[in-house]
């Protein structure tokens, strides 16, 4: 495996499937105990380098690290020198001397995380970059999806929603294709970033024609944020268009899945008995993400350095 | 000078008195997970400390190393069972996140953990490992088992002793002592792993 992990494309099919069998091994390992503590990481420090606010994804990688014993630091970007002018460099490089082996980071600016890994000698982990990538969610998506459905090889995913600022439907596109499954991404045109064409998944705009054929909906969340541009006409148009209802959920096939990545807009691209319902994996991906984190922690840093 | 020469093949040997080659063939591994197994019962009927004369097999836990301890475990759990007509509960516990050499190996793929639903609270945990050297992974085994419950009393059986403790831990149950350097490497070979038994001696780096 390579020393960081910045993007989908960095893991090739083997090492996705170490960092997911590894995950399960950990899970198991771990369910079940008194102490969900494990001392692999001892006397290793990671950091949380956190520019843009995202609580669960923190929270997640602050677990996982501590289950396996490093120290943390959660370091955000408000209230920080940063706010006071210091570069991403700079920051990097006070956090190096301070002796952190791995920084996680969050950044607004797509390939931050990449410039990052030039400045540091400890290993960078990509925890959402812009509208770039967001390499964890999608493993631990795909950890979700093998547990629910058993396999990856072949699994019909369909991706809905806004893909062009969703660095989650790019971490997954790449992903899933890596791991052998078949991704369709069904969107408004105005939400498709150019150059779809090129990626290796099937594109299509109408949500009901793509509903039956799925083992697997992943809805997106509408980024109220990124909504700068009239890419819909309006929030009830695009609701009635790609929002998964109750009605829609009935058009799945008996065994199929519904993932979101979180956190939700519940009425806009999800109906709330859709949420709740058993299709939903919504929860699990959470508890999910700690062990899946914990792998790759444990995968970058549980060796000797190269 | 020439005399010299022709001695060297005799010198060598004399410097490894395991000449390279199967130090136990599968012949031998069977007699000695025997062997073991019938240690094991004997230990438990005196029930692990004084005065305890009960042979008490309900408290025992054979709990394997992997890779190679793990098919051992169940050997000896086997045996266990057919010289004393009582099934013996047989887990496995990976080690690889406990290690203290993390830093200086590459990462490697983690094996499952599995305990018997009783778990190991209270009970008699044998550890089983194919090779027992500098004494880290029985170590980090322990540590493993403190973690996952409170044994009443934890020992150690291993198929291959040979030396070099860089840690005070001894085997209860020893397959069989071999004196070697630490130039030399042991490989157990066993039929589940490695389609037959035999364990070898050989030169090259330590292990």
């Amino acid at each position: 495996m390579k020393r960081h992990l910045l993007e989908a494309a960095d893991l090739d099919r083997d090492d996705a499937t170490l960092v997911l069998d590894t995950a399960k091994e950990i899970e198991s390992a771990l369910a079940g105990r008194e102490v969900k503590k494990l001392p692999t990481l001892r006397g290793r420090t990671v950091v949380n380098l956190f520019f843009e606010d995202s609580t669960r994804t923190r929270i997640s990688f602050e677990l996982a690290a501590k289950r396996l014993s490093a120290d943390v630091i959660n370091f955000s970007a408000k209230g920080s020198s940063v706010s006071k002018g210091e570069s991403l460099k700079d920051t990097a490089l006070t956090l190096e001397a301070m002796g952190s082996d791995a920084i996680v980071v969050r950044h607004s600016a797509s390939g931050a995380p990449h410039r990052l890994a030039h400045w540091v000698r400890g290993s960078v982990v990509n925890a959402g970059d812009g509208t770039h990538e967001h390499p964890t969610q999608a493993l631990l998506d795909a950890y979700t999806i093998r547990q629910r459905l058993g396999r990856l090889e072949g699994v019909r995913v369909t991706i809905v929603g806004d893909v062009l600022h969703s660095r989650v439907a790019r971490s997954n596109v790449r992903l899933l294709h890596t791991l052998g499954a078949e991704v369709t991404l069904v969107a408004p045109p105005t939400l498709l970033p150019v150059g779809v064409e090129s990626w290796p998944v099937t594109v299509g705009y109408d949500l009901d024609a793509a509903l039956p054929k799925a083992d697997v909906v992943m809805m997106l969340r509408v980024q109220a944020e990124r909504m700068n541009a009239s890419f819909f006409p309006s929030a009830r148009e695009y609701s009635r268009r790609y929002g998964l209802d109750a009605v829609r959920m009935a058009a799945l096939a008996d065994e199929a899945i519904v993932m979101h990545p979180g956190p939700m807009n519940r009425g806009m691209e999800i109906a709330a008995e859709v949420a709740d319902s058993v299709r939903s994996t919504i929860v699990e991906q959470v508890g999910n993400g700690v062990s899946v984190r914990m792998a790759v922690l444990y995968l970058l840093l549980g060796g000797a350095p190269q | 000078m020439a005399g010299s020469s022709s001695a060297a093949p005799s010198n060598s040997e004399a410097r490894s008195p395991a000449a390279p080659g199967a130090l136990l063939s599968a012949t031998d591994v069977a007699r000695v997970v025997d062997r073991m197994a019938h240690q094991l019962i004997e230990k438990c009927a005196r029930g692990g400390g004084e005065g305890d004369n009960t042979a008490d097999l309900s408290h025992l836990v054979l709990v394997g190393i992997p890779t190679r301890g793990a098919p051992l475990a169940r050997r000896l759990a086997a045996r266990v069972e057919a010289f004393s007509g009582t099934p013996v509960d047989v887990g496995t516990v990976d080690i690889t996140l406990y290690r203290d050499d993390l830093r200086m190996r590459g990462v490697r793929a983690l094996e499952p953990t599995v305990l018997p639903a009783a778990g190991i609270d209270g009970r008699l945990v044998v550890l089983v490992d194919d090779v027992l050297f500098s004494g880290r992974s029985v170590r980090a085994a322990l540590d493993a088992l403190r973690d996952l419950g409170r044994p009443r009393a934890v020992q150690l059986a291993v198929l291959v002793d040979r030396g070099h403790r860089e840690l005070p831990i001894r085997a209860d149950y020893v397959g069989k002592n071999v004196p070697t350097s630490r130039s030399q490497s042991v490989k157990v070979r066993l039929a589940e792993i490695d389609g037959a038994d035999e364990v070898l001696v050989t030169e090259g780096e330590a292990t």
